[in-house]
């Protein structure tokens, strides 16, 4: 093999050293390009052959303001062969790598925890890489969050939600910390219980996609944003006074009082958080808040 | 041009603690990184951080257990670092708001882990990364830390001395993904690489699609040296499917391993008759092929991971990702059913040469993290050390490169540190073809810090431009022959002709990548160019891992060699280095500390 490759370099040497004939580059790439477009054939022969319970259909969604002819939004189809245990996100990757390389999507770690292909497929916001295509009716239509600017094809621009995750000071602020730098604060079981699933989120932004109260209210925190606001006022090693602090920040009139408990976040969320519940919860901690005995 | 003291490159959990020691130390400080913070691979980690926190464990037997672990070929003062700073470590994180698993008295639990002397595992769930990136990128938040998110650094701007050890690092040049826009970023104070894992190398692998070895490539290009970079992490449990990881923790908390007999293989077949299941990774790794291998494997490609005895509380309260994973990526109930398990690439023990403090041979240039080798982990890293790795080593490669006192490394650096020359005979001759011709170092005679950043920041503009202009083949052909041949031949069980055959793929993918070319013309998020520039930094990164595998003719850790079956301490008590040398990969040795700060380390059996 290794004299192969050095009696490959020798003849193109010897090629270069002849005038009036294309550069070793070009010849490479015009060879390169015929080897491609036998392997296209073949491909296109192959597929041809394969029978539809072998194939998903897929149509997905297009656009790029850059490009002559993408800045029309429009769908385009793939057929790719399908197997068993393949995702959404595995189709995704093999059309864009075999057909189209301009297919464009978020993708990273394809195990449901960067949170970066959330996606809506067939009417309802879903993580590309944890759903089977086997539970999904063929075709299969992919398109991106809706209520986000779409940046380019399946690529959603995520600063609002962003922003929204930062308006309710998405950190830990404890009021007070044991005084030996090698010494833990201590927390009840019940308590990280209490706070476990909403620490679970992933900020992929379908429940924000999903509701139609974002939809509408540009304002509105959001599910994501009033569970992480959740996860730190429920947090006992927090105090009191930070409490109310973060409290305030949730009753104000874009917050938790614009959900109108439709549990369409609750529905699609990936990781399982009961967002719903966790923005009832606030509810009631808001209430009791402002209810004064006196 | 963008200024700031310091430049983090990627935003996991060694930058991000980087970011924040550099900040707390004054500094102002920028995150540049491809993904956002929080999509970070460090947020797939599962099993857990060691410490030693309670009354009966001690630093020292951490950091035996770390040198132990690493069949030898850990630098101590790297281990004695790191096993005593891990614990305020962890306590920080704690109160940074870190949701971690509690016991009854509202401590942080402990569970044991492979080839630990005492249960000084902390954990949060089995998902203790997803806490840590986002409980650290809480703080960043908390501290307004700058960053520039979907930004991908695709080059440094070091200066071109002949000698690496004279070059410095004044910044680097970052391409907007959203925008297409090419921009230089100048560090006054350093630019620290922590851009994670290069597990795109392989085709089977826990990583994320995103960890294509960028920093390593990068800073190995710019003239320092990769380190033992052969010494490639295989984790025993990934589903077959995907690569997606089962945690340590399922066999910490006592799940079994079973062959298709169903035998107890790690018992059943004396892989490991002490320690069974918990045996480092490297042990059942290669205990799993062998069972595959010799025809007792299920499928002929994987064994059951089986954790149905703990009965469900404890799988819930403990292990419950791994239920969701298992249903998810294979469709197993795991309360129900044994989980199909292969052992997959997870790991680089090796990467950037780095001291104690993160600084590498280049000044103002440091690196952290997984993407680093400041010789902790050696040829075997324990499961639960990973983690604290980038806390203790990203917090001092901050520190330092914010201007913070501190001791003088006492790890030795650069081609300087350079004990004897490598001998190896390759079958094609490595790095030769110069794809994409962006040597940092080649640079004209710049030596203003302004200058050096705008002649990188020109070489990236025609390197793009070349890319987006031209005619050629996809780089994902390029990248799965590359994939393809470092899975079937420089994975757990390694030969001789297998790596010559691999140098050879990766040599004709290198003659490939010449022809390669970005068929969207689009300015706006471009990730058909930004794969095929990662796709260069994985042809490097295999090479190195290829090359040094070839080299290493011994039996250490998680490098078995077929014709080399035993470790040989007598001669190889030494890291790999190979450094680039504009285009000529040199290999050469540098020799493994061994004397801690308690102790001096003699190299023993392991047994399990």
């Amino acid at each position: 093999m290794s004299t192969q490759i050095e009696q490959q370099e020798t003849e193109t040497e010897e090629q270069e050293a002849e005038p009036e004939v294309e550069s070793p580059g070009d010849r490479r790439r015009a060879a390169k390009r015929q080897r491609l477009d036998e392997q296209e054939a073949q491909r296109v022969a192959e597929e041809e052959t394969l029978d539809d319970e072998e194939t998903v259909h897929l149509k997905v969604f297009r656009y790029d303001p850059e490009v002559e002819g993408k800045q029309e939004p429009r769908f385009d189809d793939f057929t790719v062969p399908y197997h068993k245990g393949m995702t959404v996100l595995d189709a995704l990757i093999y059309a864009r790598d075999r057909y189209d390389s301009s297919l464009t999507f978020r993708h990273s770690c394809r195990q449901a925890v960067c949170g970066s292909d959330a996606l809506f497929v067939n009417g309802r916001q879903r993580l590309g890489c944890k759903t089977q295509l086997s539970d999904l009716d063929d075709p299969v239509r992919i398109e991106p969050l809706p209520h986000q600017e779409v940046v380019k094809d399946l690529v959603v621009d995520m600063e609002h939600f962003y922003d929204q995750m930062e308006a309710v000071e998405p950190y830990f602020d404890a009021d007070e910390l044991p005084e030996d730098d090698l010494e833990e604060q201590r927390q009840t079981r019940e308590n990280r219980e209490k706070v476990k699933m909403s620490t679970r989120c992933i900020w992929c932004g379908a429940c924000m996609s999903s509701c139609n109260i974002a939809a509408g209210d540009n304002e509105y925190l959001g599910p994501a944003a009033i569970n992480k606001a959740y996860r730190f006022a429920m947090d006992e090693r927090e105090g009191e006074q930070r409490k109310q602090e973060r409290l305030r920040i949730i009753e104000q009139e874009h917050g938790v009082w614009r959900c109108q408990t439709q549990f369409s976040c609750t529905e699609v969320c990936p990781k399982d958080i009961p967002l719903t519940e966790h923005i009832q919860a606030l509810k009631r901690e808001s209430v009791k808040n402002n209810l004064k005995f006196w | 041009m963008y200024e700031h003291d310091v430049i983090v490159v990627g935003a996991g959990g060694a930058g991000l603690r980087a970011a924040i020691a550099a900040h707390e130390e004054g500094a102002d400080v920028a995150l540049v990184t491809k993904l956002h913070p929080v999509r970070s691979h460090t947020g797939a980690a599962e099993g857990g951080i060691n410490a030693a926190l309670q009354e009966g464990d001690s630093w020292d037997l951490h950091a035996y257990d770390t040198m132990k672990g690493s069949d030898y070929l850990g630098d101590a003062p790297a281990i004695d670092t790191f096993a005593k700073t891990a614990p305020e470590e962890v306590i920080q994180l704690e109160h940074w708001g870190m949701p971690f698993s509690r016991e009854d008295d509202g401590r942080v639990s402990q569970r044991p882990f492979g080839g630990l002397s005492y249960p000084r595992t902390t954990y949060a769930g089995a998902e203790t990364g997803h806490h840590l990136l986002h409980t650290m990128y809480e703080q960043a938040v908390k501290r307004g830390i700058e960053v520039y998110d979907e930004w991908y650094v695709t080059n440094l701007a070091v200066t071109d001395h002949d000698d690496p050890e004279d070059r410095e690092c004044h910044g680097c040049v970052a391409y907007d993904i959203k925008s297409g826009k090419i921009a230089g970023f100048r560090a006054k104070g350093g630019v620290i690489l922590a851009t994670g894992g290069l597990g795109q190398a392989f085709d089977h692998t826990t990583n994320a699609v995103a960890n294509t070895g960028d920093g390593c490539a990068m800073a190995y290009r710019a003239g320092v040296p990769m380190e033992d970079m052969e010494m490639i992490q295989f984790h025993p449990t990934t589903l077959p499917s995907t690569g997606v990881l089962i945690s340590e923790g399922v066999r910490g908390e006592g799940g079994i391993l079973y062959n298709d007999d169903e035998e107890r293989l790690m018992f059943e077949y004396g892989y490991a008759n002490n320690d069974g299941e918990l045996a480092s990774r490297d042990v059942v790794s290669r205990s799993e092929l062998t069972e595959i291998n010799e025809g007792r494997g299920i499928e002929d490609e994987y064994v059951h991971l089986d954790m149905r005895h703990l009965g469900e509380e404890r799988i819930l309260d403990r292990l419950e990702n791994i239920l969701h994973l298992a249903e998810d990526f294979e469709g197993v109930d795991g309360l129900d059913e044994p989980m199909p398990v292969k052992p997959g690439q997870h790991y680089a023990m090796g990467g950037v040469e780095t001291d104690e403090n993160g600084e590498t041979c280049i000044e103002g240039l440091y690196a952290a993290g997984e993407t680093a080798c400041v010789s902790l982990h050696g040829a075997n890293r324990l499961g639960g050390n990973a983690l604290p790795e980038l806390l203790v080593f990203g917090a001092r490669a901050g520190y330092h490169a914010a201007g913070k006192d501190m001791k003088t490394a006492e790890i030795q650096t650069g081609p300087s540190a350079k004990s004897e020359a490598g001998d190896v005979h390759p079958p094609v001759e490595p790095g030769a073809i110069d794809a994409g011709g962006e040597d940092v170092a080649a640079d004209g005679a710049a030596v203003e810090p302004t200058a050096v950043i705008e002649n990188a920041v020109e070489r990236e503009r025609h390197r793009v431009e070349t890319l987006l202009e031209s005619d050629g083949i996809n780089h994902a052909e390029v990248r799965a022959e590359v994939q393809e041949t470092m899975t079937d031949n420089v994975n757990v069980f390694r030969e001789e002709d297998s790596l010559k055959q691999a140098l050879r793929d990766i040599r004709q993918a290198r003659v490939d990548y010449e022809d390669v070319a970005v068929a969207d013309p689009s300015r706006t998020y471009n990730t058909d160019l930004i794969h095929t520039i990662e796709t260069r930094n994985i042809l490097d990164v295999a090479e190195a891992i290829t090359l040094g595998a070839l080299a290493r003719e011994e039996f250490r850790g998680a490098h078995w060699r077929a014709e080399h079956q035993e470790r040989k301490d007598d001669e190889w008590i030494k890291h790999t280095m190979l450094a680039w040398n504009d285009g000529t990969p040199e290999l050469y040795y540098k020799p493994v500390i061994l004397e801690g700060d308690e102790q001096t380390y003699e190299p023993k059996e392991r047994s399990y």
